[in-house]
This record gives structure tokens, sequence and C-alpha cells, in this order.
């Protein structure tokens, strides 16, 4: 990794810079992160007077355990439903906003505020609005015919959070999706529309096409976003609940070890976690580096 | 001021790479000192050697009687102008020009005086509190020279301080910082690749190539004696054209060339002692056709094809003669104008 | 655009309002709820317009709060949440400007070393971390005070890798020049180094303190007096009793999203430059 040509010479001074970030690094990310892995390898027995090494019992529990299990899938779910809706929402109003000369930063303005509302807050908001007795939602919903509930519906708590989680992100998305839209020169699109493209083909021949870096892209961020940034959304509107039904992984680590006190199995959880954290960074950053090769 | 000494200055980068290998120089106190070269021979390498912005791997450096090879770059003395200028973009141009002041402990006052006088001399009193983004890339040249100017150093340091200005702009800052020198008397060390820019600035330049010096002299006396056959092909525009010795002998009148010293293949001919009216003096004649005439004014261009040569060779006139492309022309090479070379060694001969 | 067909435009105006309309739906329902009286919630049917009972009902909340759901004035928990905010923006901010200071202009034994230990925190968000996380920060008496909701936070892989970014493209003659004219280490980073970085500090600043601002989980571990409570997690106390007062909860939502919305408005240009630069 480079440097600058010429350096400072300093003997103690650089280790003195560092020194505040590597020590609240050392104590607040090395060491609970070492803690972890440590004790998902040791099993508490019920009343928390003896530990037990047990290799990765833990791990091969988790996996024979069906609410683990569901949680994956209630995950993936949630992750893919988030993802895909925030993301074509945004795709859809980027494009269009990009036709707009005059009016795109008024557009602009008005559509990236959320981005500011905290998840729990957004997950208290459309808590409200989806309310089974006072919701807005379930009032017009009750005309057609549906009965909205999501304190016993599964797929209707599932539909809460994603609304909850995709309307906050729709922001990022929007704004991410402008920029790589301006990046594609405008000659680019003339030269389509000589050729005698319509401008849905135009759509989706070039322009989405030379999209592609910011959509994948985006897909790593949103996922990452949907798997570890939404335990607010979870935590204050469903718990998890109906039966589990919108208990995602972050969910149950938390759960697991603070409301139900299972710190062998909670760690070994956590420890996965930070496993799928890396695995998504390195894509991430395999990805970046591609694109630095362009 | 002062005076700077080099002895076998060298440095070597990652342990192997060798960018200046072994550089002797002593620049006298006073004196305006033109390093030129080709990108990548260590001018720039060297220069910042001298600043102590580079460290030196072996030799000694010594600014007035002091040896500075270990001080900081702040410690010896210099001030530096940089090819981007490098002026501090969040600072007035005032603050530009006190900063090394203000570093050194200069009081309010005196910073004061020194700077307007700086600036009265550039003729920039009236951007002092601009930024440098509000100004052109003259007057920021302009700003750069005042922040060495300010600090009445040991010696200027400048690195093709000129190579981002326009040409016309070059010319005019060109002849203002030779001025500026004569009355300020500061020994200076000036890289450059512009040979046109070394020539007309330098007391003395020094010609380095591949880490080395190729030649040390007053520009008259590397243009009328050039040591190598690279230092003939760097120093005067066009290049000067080289021949075979044997062509000379098969083409030309092989008499006058028996007093050439020994071991010379390869003669050089200035492109503008190439002539097409026979002068006075013992001469050569060549037979060559016109391939191409350029036309600049004051003077032109002749791009030629030597009789039974491939050799690209070029003459300039003064004034526009009446030839036109496709004439067979006989030209007229004085025997004093020849420089023998041995293209083994590529050095002058006969000393 | 290649073509302007004005049937295309008018669809395409109608598609953003009506996208402009679904963001902005949540929070209008808030705001209309959040100016009912008590009553007017519960008959069924929300009223589509805002009530007159606005003024009370932010007045109830910002200086009384929720004392049966234990939460503590809205008041002083956007205080709790602007102290939290402030704190861990201006502690990342701080760090990383000298970590990324120390890594880009010295050569040190370890540098490396220090960089690796500095971007693997980039891989370790708190929600994967939590429990021992807090263990270490029960072991340091650091529960129920503004250091514990802080400091574990302040640690940041992406402000480090921002400015180390930046200084990368600071030209290297601005160092020369400094050293030519006798500034050290310190100097340089004081009067050439932070003025050259303040924009890029700016930016990085609006997005900082929306993320302090918006902290959940850790807050709602570490405090458990009320007098630490900030807003975001106290909206959440409030919504989990038996009868929820919504009016007033919506009253409580208005105010916490407030701060970051007005911050992102005001300062839309840094906070696109912020949000794209720490991405890349």
């Amino acid at each position: 990794m480079q440097t600058k040509r010429m350096t400072f010479p300093g003997h103690w001074l650089p280790y003195a810079l560092l020194a505040p970030q590597v020590i609240i690094t050392l104590i607040f990310f090395i060491w609970p992160a070492g803690q972890a892995m440590y004790q998902s390898l040791l099993r508490e027995d019920a009343f928390g007077l003896k530990t037990t090494f047990v290799g990765l019992e833990n791990f091969a529990r988790l996996f024979r355990d069906g609410a683990y299990l569901n949680s994956l899938s209630v995950t993936a779910v949630f992750a893919i439903g988030t993802t895909l809706l925030s993301m074509s929402v945004a795709l859809l109003l980027a494009s269009t906003v990009n036709r707009m000369i005059r009016s795109r930063s008024t557009y602009t303005t008005l559509l990236v505020w959320p981005y500011a509302i905290a998840p729990a807050i957004a997950g208290v908001l459309w808590w409200f609005i989806f309310h089974p007795s006072i919701g807005v939602i379930p009032y017009v919903l009750d005309m057609v015919g549906y009965d909205w509930n999501h304190r016993t519906s599964g797929a209707d708590a599932m539909l809460l959070v994603v609304f909850a989680a995709a309307w906050k992100q729709i922001s990022y998305n929007f704004l991410f999706f402008l920029a790589g839209l301006q990046s594609i020169p405008q000659s680019l699109i003339e030269a389509a529309a000589i050729d005698g493209a319509s401008p849905f083909k135009r759509f989706w021949t070039i322009v989405f096409p030379l999209l592609t870096p910011t959509t994948f892209f985006l897909m790593v961020v949103n996922v990452v976003y949907a798997m570890f940034d939404t335990f607010g959304i979870i935590h204050a509107t469903t718990e998890g609940g109906p039966s589990q039904a919108t208990n995602t992984l972050v969910y149950k680590v938390y759960s697991d070890g603070f409301v139900g006190l299972n710190l062998g199995s909670s760690a070994a959880q956590s420890v996965i976690l930070m496993a799928i954290v890396v695995a998504l960074t390195i894509v991430q950053f395999r990805y970046i580096e591609r694109r630095v090769n362009y | 001021m002062a005076s700077i000494t080099l002895e076998g200055l060298k440095k070597t980068y990652g342990g192997n790479v060798d960018a200046v290998k072994g550089i002797d120089l002593s620049i006298e106190d006073g004196e305006f000192v033109v390093l030129v070269g080709p990108s990548g021979c260590g001018k720039s390498t060297l220069l910042r050697m001298v600043a102590g912005l580079e460290s030196i791997t072996q030799g000694t450096l010594k600014i007035g009687d002091r040896v500075v090879n270990r001080l900081e770059p702040a410690e010896r003395d210099i001030a530096m102008v940089f090819q981007n200028y490098a002026l501090y973009p969040h600072m007035t141009v005032y603050n530009n020009l006190a900063y090394g002041l203000k570093n050194r402990k200069f009081n309010r006052e005196q910073i004061e005086a020194r700077v307007q006088t700086a600036a009265r001399m550039l003729e920039i009193t009236d951007f002092l509190q601009r930024k440098p983004r509000q100004l052109s890339g003259g007057q920021r040249q302009r700003v750069a020279m005042g922040r060495a100017l300010v600090r009445d150093p040991a010696a200027f340091l400048l690195d093709e301080p000129l190579s981002n200005l326009d040409a016309k702009l070059r010319v005019q800052m060109r002849v203002e910082i030779k001025q500026l020198q004569r009355r300020l008397k500061t020994t200076s060390l000036y890289v450059t690749h512009d040979q046109l820019e070394a020539m007309t600035l330098g007391d003395r330049l020094v010609v380095l190539n591949g880490g080395q010096i190729e030649q040390v002299g007053t520009p008259m006396e590397i243009y009328a004696r050039p040591a190598s056959m690279f230092v003939a092909g760097f120093i005067g525009s066009p290049a000067m054209n080289m021949l075979p010795l044997d062509y000379l002998h098969v083409q030309g009148s092989g008499a006058l060339l028996h007093d050439l010293p020994e071991n010379t293949d390869t003669v050089g001919i200035r492109p503008d002692d190439m002539l097409l009216q026979a002068p006075d003096s013992p001469h050569f004649t060549v037979e060559a056709t016109l391939v191409l005439f350029e036309a600049a004014g004051a003077e032109s261009h002749l791009y030629v094809q030597l009789a039974d040569s491939e050799q690209p060779t070029v003459i300039r006139t003064s004034g526009q003669p009446p030839v036109s492309e496709g004439d067979t022309l006989t030209l007229h090479i004085a025997r004093e104008a020849i420089h023998p070379f041995n293209s083994a060694s590529g050095k002058r001969t006969g000393g | 655009m290649v073509e302007n067909r004005p049937w295309a435009n008018v669809f395409a105006h109608l598609m953003l309002i009506g996208g402009v309309a679904l963001v902005v739906f949540p929070v209008y329902i808030a705001i209309v709820a959040s100016t009912q009286a008590p009553g007017d919630l519960l008959r069924g049917s929300l009223p589509m317009w805002p009530g007159s009972h606005g003024w009370e009902n932010y007045k109830a909340m910002w200086s009384t709060g929720l004392s049966r759901a234990g939460a503590p004035p809205a008041g002083q928990m956007l205080w709790n949440s602007f102290v939290m905010a402030m704190a861990i923006t201006v502690g990342k901010l701080s760090i990383s400007l000298l970590s990324a200071f120390a890594i880009v202009y010295f050569r040190f034994r370890f540098r490396m070393f220090f960089f690796w230990l500095i971007f693997i925190t980039l891989m370790l968000p708190v929600e994967v971390r939590i429990i021992p996380t807090y263990q270490v920060v029960a072991d340091l008496s650091m529960l129920n005070s503004f250091a514990g909701l802080s400091i574990p936070l302040i640690a940041s892989a992406t402000a480090t890798f921002l400015f180390r970014q930046f200084f990368m493209t600071v030209p290297e003659e601005m160092l020369e020049a400094a050293r030519v004219d006798g500034a050290g280490p310190l100097k340089f980073f004081k009067d050439i180094l932070m003025p050259l970085s303040i924009t890029n500090i700016a930016a990085l600043f609006v997005i900082m303190f929306i993320y302090g601002w918006n902290q959940y989980l850790w807050p709602l571990l570490i405090t458990t007096d009320p007098d630490y409570y900030t807003i975001v997690m106290g909206i959440q106390r409030m919504t989990s009793e038996e009868n929820p007062q919504w009016h007033l909860i919506m009253a409580a939502v208005v105010l916490a999203a407030l701060p970051p919305v007005l911050v992102i408005l005001f300062m839309q240009r840094l906070f696109v430059k912020g949000l794209t630069e720490t991405e890349k």
C-alpha cells in the first residue's frame, strides 16, 4: 500500500496518532469478536453455574434446529423482498427523474429525505398505518374484502416489515441509480435513437446494461442493509412474530442472547453472521476492484 | 547567499535502481545553473536531493560551508518553486507568502514588509487578498516565485517552473526570472527539459542523461563544442544532423577529412551549417532532394533526402529560399562546421 | 432528452408525483395523527386532514412525555440523542483523521498491521457481536452513560478509508512546499491538511450525525435509566405498552425524525457527496 513520495520522519508520533482508533478497535471490536468466537464453543447449564467446552456442538445444534433454519429462510425472503422492492421502485423513479431538466433537483430533494429516518421509526410509522384496528390501509383493504392482521398472519407481518425496510431504502438506491444514469454518456442514447430504438427498447438494451455495475453494487449493499441494519424495524414492530414469521438472523441473536439467555447458541449465531458479513464484504471489494479496472 | 557543492551525489531506489549515479558539481555564489536533460535523466531527483525532499544515498552536499545531507528542507535555507506551484489553495496570496515566515517566527512587521516588497517586485500587490484559484496561470506562477522570494534564502531551487504556462507567457516569465536573478544575485538551480529555456537562462548548463553529467559549461560552449552525440542532439533545435564519416568520404572531397581526430566515425552538422550557397572557406558539397519545405516566417526548415542515404536530414536557412519540393539541391558544408564523434563511445573525438 | 413528447412528460410527472406521495405518505399520516385529540384515533377511521390538537400534543410530548410508559419528556430524549450523535460524529471524525494521517504521511513498522486491524472493524457491525460488546461495556461500568453510548461506536473504518483516499489525492507538492516552509507534521496537519479536507469532513459529518442519531439497538441495551434514553429508542418503549397513545407517539415520531431530515434537506449537497463517497 502506498504512502506519499515523501513522508515525515517520526518514531513515536505515528503510533500516537493511531492510538485512539486502535485502542477503541481492540477493546470494543476485536476483543468482543474474539469473545463471541470463544463463547460459541462453550455451553452453560440452565442455572449458569457450570460452563463446559463443547467444540462445534453449538453450530451443529443450530443446523438441526428448526427455528434457526426457519430464521435463515425468513432472512432470505426478507432480504430478497426488500432488495427487489426497494431497488425496482428506486430505478423507476431515478430513470424518470433523469428525464427531467428543470424539476430534477426538486424531485430529488423530495425523494431523498427518508434516508434520515431511523429504521425503528420507519417501523413504527408503517406499523401504525397498517394497524389492524386504527390503521389507514387495513381500513381500505377491508373494503375490498381483505382482512389484514399482521398480529396473526405471518405473511402480513412479513409484508409489513418488507414495506418499512424498502421504503426507507428507496432514497439511497435512488441516489445511486441517478448518479449511475447521469454517468451514461448522452451520445450513446442519441446514437441508439438514431438507430431507431424506441425509448423502452433504449432503456433495456443500452441504459440497463450500462447500469449493471451500479445495480450489482446496490444489490450487495441492500442485502447487507436488510440483514444487519433492520434490527430496529423488527424490534419496534413484530418482535419476530407472529410465531417466528419475521424472526431474522440478527433479531434471533439478540432474542436468544438477551431474552433467552442462551449465550453459547447466540455466540455461535454471531460467528455465523460475522462469516456472512466477511463474505459479503469480500464480494463487495472484489467488485470494487473490478470496477476500478474498467 | 551561498555556494552549493555536490560531491559524488548518488540516489538509489529500492536497493538497485540508480536514479542519480554520482554527480560532482560546484555552483558558485550568485550563479544561475540550469540542469537540463530529457525526462527520466535524474534532473528533478537531483534538485529534490539538494532541497532535502529526497534522501541522499551516497555523497556529500554542502550549502555554503555546511554539510546539509541530513538536514530538514526547512533547515537548509533554500526556497523552492514547484512545477505545479503547490500554492496552498485555502490561503490568500498574502498568507501563502507569509506562511514560511510565520513558521520561522518572524514578527508581524517583518512579515508585512517582506511580503509587500516581494509583491511589488513581482507586481502581485493587487492580488494579495485573493485565493490562488481566483488567479490566472501566470499570476499563480508569480505567487510561487514570491513565496520563494520573501524568504531571502541562500539559494533558489526551481523545478520546471514555467512548463505549465502557455508559450507566450513562458517567454515573458523567462525574461523576468532572468532579470530578477541578476538583480538579487541569489544562487539558483533551475531544472528544465526545454533546451531553449536552458540556453537563455543559465550562466552555466549541466546536461544530464541517465543519471550522469554529459557536459557542464556555458550555453555557448556547449552549443559550439558539444561533448557527446547526446548533447549535440539535445541542445539546439532542430537537432544536429549526424552522418557516417564514410558518407562524406564518398560524397564529398576526402582531402579535407584527413586532419579529423583519430577514431572519428561520425560527424555532426548543425542544420544552419548546411548551406545552399558555397562559403569562402574550404567545404564539402553533397547532393540532396527536397522532401518537405516548412516556412516559419523569419526562417525556413528544409527536410531533405541525401543522395544514397537513408538518414533524415534537416536544414535551416534564414528567410525563404527560392526552392520547391522535389528539387535537387547542392548543399555546402564548411570544414570548420563539422563536429567529430565516435559512435561507439558517443563522445566527441579529439578532446 | 432525445425526444420531447408532451404526453410522455405528463406521464413522467404523474409517476414522480405518485412516487413522492408514496414516500411522504407514512409521514403525512404521522403528522395527521399527531394533531388529533386522544379519542379521535380510536373511532376506527383515521381522519385524512390534520386536526386542531397539534399544539397541545406536541407540548405534552415535549415537556411531560409518557411517564406511564416509562418514557421521559421528548425534549430531554432529543437532547440525549443530540449529545450522543454529536459525540459519535466528532469522535469518529477525529480518530479517523488522525489515523488516516498516520497511515498516509508516515512510514513505520506495523503500518500494514494497523491498517488491517482498522479494516476488520468494517466487517463487524455492532449487531453481530452484541452480547460480548455489552459485557465489555458493563465490565467497564459504562452502562447508563454518554461515554458508553458513544465511545464503542466511534471506531470507523469507513471514515478512515475515506480520509486516506482523500489524502492520497492531495498533491505531493503540498507536503513538500510546507516542509520547505518549515512546517512539522502537526503544523502541516493543522494548517494545510485539515483546511483542505474541510468539505470532506463536512460531508462525512452529515452522514455520521444521521448514523449516530438513528442508533437504536445500542442505546436500547446499555440504557436502563430513563435519564439516558434517546428519542429513537424511547419511542419503542411507548409503543410496547398496553394501550399506546398513538397521537402522542406520532408527535414523538415527528420530533425524532425532524432533526436528521432537516440536516439532509439543508445540506443536501454535502449529504449526497458523503453518501456516495463513503460507499466507494
